[in-house]
């Protein structure tokens, strides 16, 4: 790695994390906000109410699946509107033509998303310590779960930010695909609790694998084998990552 | 040696518009060099490629000797660019905008913000270094684009239409700032719609019509500059 790639990569970097804490009320506080009155209403009012999932209390049960939510809204919606403002703004091409390689520039940004989504997920977690107290059972399990997670979600909104024109081509995967992803992975429940069909259909969903390895992580338990769980994520990240690097190499969305 | 020399330069857009049909063009180290044509007659695209905005479809290109198709990070650190649009974000101050910049072409930031009070004053941007991008007036735009250009020493500046829809003491202004940095030693390529803007400050200038060049020539050699472009894009 050359030096000059180094201070390049610095650059992105250093202009993303500023950005985020420049708009901190847009970066930061809405997840906080959000993730909090989940905290309540899911986890205290409606949580009392119900059973213990595995020797864990509901409320706690919940917390890895509220952080990781919190994780992948904050670094896909990182990735997606810096990259798709400076492609509106055309600011874009201050990096394209700069010597920059393409891998840094995919670097930078998925570092930015990767740092907004830990940051959020390190404040989520902090504020459920206030409803519960989660044990973390495998601290390296959590680290690696969240970072490959928030760089795969980087990575996903990147490759939307390529072929985004407009802003409803940005929003749109975030709304109709991401979203009830998210809700349908596992977050509020175990599946191993759905019909026998809806277990299977699950399967099918890549949050699943990041939400219970994640929630491994916390508690020594997950509704699919870790192994499993590790293998899809780093096949789906090095496959968008080849993805995004072969997209960049082409133009495609970002040069005329 | 040459600063820039292109090839059988064909560029064929997704859509079929055959933007460029094998350019040939050298342009000498230290020239102060004009690019001329019509709207839509290939300029930009040019532009676009040598910068690395444009994929280009056939032909070589060389910068300073340093071939895009095998070292293009190489040719692009010695390539500084002011666009036809404004294309910085416009929620950064003047300061980061410059600083980014060098960033990207592997300037360290300490090297950057010393060598950025030196270019902002000569563009007389230095007491608005603090500025958001956006309250400034075009003409600081126009200068601040000038400013990035030059914060990681290019040995060739790419202008295009940096004076279009500028006043005329701006442009006067702009002259004067592109007149000292080329004296430096600096290799300016130029596209323009203002024939003036040619007659006074290039020494060569080419003009492309329909994706090729028609005439490549000492600017003294063209004049009047007027009669014979309105020749070429008559005909």
């Amino acid at each position: 790695m050359l030096y000059t790639d180094t201070v390049a990569l610095k650059t992105i970097v250093r202009k993303e994390v500023t950005r985020i804490l420049r708009i901190w009320t847009q970066t930061l506080l809405p997840p906080l906000i959000t993730q909090t009155l989940y905290f309540l209403i899911f986890g205290k009012f409606i949580g009392a109410q119900i059973a213990s999932i595995q020797g864990v209390t509901y409320m706690s049960f919940i917390v890895p699946g509220l952080v990781m939510m919190a994780v992948i809204g904050s670094s896909y919606g990182n990735v997606v509107s810096s990259f798709f403002g400076a492609k509106f703004q055309r600011s874009i091409e201050e990096i394209l033509v700069s010597p920059a390689p393409n891998w840094v520039i995919l670097a930078g940004y998925v570092m930015g998303g990767v740092v907004r989504g830990a940051v959020v997920g390190a404040l989520v977690f902090g504020i459920s310590c206030f409803f519960t107290h989660p044990v973390i059972h495998n601290i390296w399990a959590v680290l690696f779960f969240m970072t490959v997670t928030a760089m795969l979600f980087s990575l996903g909104a990147f490759i939307n930010g390529i072929f985004a024109r407009n802003f409803d081509e940005v929003v749109f995967f975030q709304n109709f695909i991401l979203t009830p992803l998210m809700y349908l992975g596992g977050v509020f429940y175990s599946i191993h609790s759905l019909p026998l069909f809806w277990q299977k259909a699950s399967l099918f969903n890549p949050l699943v694998y990041m939400i219970n390895g994640f929630r491994y992580g916390f508690y020594g338990f997950s509704d699919v084998h870790l192994a499993v769980c590790v293998a899809i994520l780093v096949v789906l990240t090095v496959a968008l990552t080849a993805l995004s690097l072969w997209l960049l190499k082409k133009g495609i969305g970002i040069k005329n | 040696m040459n600063a820039i020399e292109i090839h059988g330069l064909v560029k064929t857009y997704r859509n079929g518009t055959k933007a460029l049909k094998g350019v040939d063009l050298t342009i000498g180290e230290g020239d102060f060099f004009a690019l001329l044509g019509a709207n839509g007659a290939g300029k930009t695209t040019l532009i676009g490629i040598l910068t690395g905005l444009v994929n280009k479809t056939a032909g070589t290109v060389k910068v300073f000797g340093c071939d895009i198709d095998k070292d293009f990070a190489g040719a692009k650190r010695m390539l500084g660019v002011v666009p036809q649009e404004f294309n910085f974000n416009m929620f950064e101050n003047v300061q980061d905008i410059i600083v980014n910049q060098a960033g990207y072409f592997g300037v360290p930031s300490k090297t950057a913000i010393r060598d950025a009070e030196g270019i902002l004053k000569m563009v007389g941007l230095w007491k608005k270094r603090c500025a958001m991008a956006r309250t400034l007036s075009g003409g600081m735009k126009r200068r601040l684009m000038i400013a990035r250009a030059l914060i990681h020493h290019p040995k060739a500046l790419i202008l295009d239409e940096p004076t279009a829809g500028v006043d005329v003491e701006l442009r006067l202004g702009m002259w004067d700032y592109l007149r000292q940095i080329n004296s430096h030693g600096t290799t300016i390529l130029l596209t323009t719609h203002y024939l003036e803007e040619v007659e006074q400050m290039c020494r060569n200038a080419a003009i492309i019509k329909d994706g090729q060049i028609v005439r490549n020539d000492a600017v003294p050699n063209l004049l009047p500059l007027e009669k014979l472009f309105l020749e070429i894009i008559k005909t």
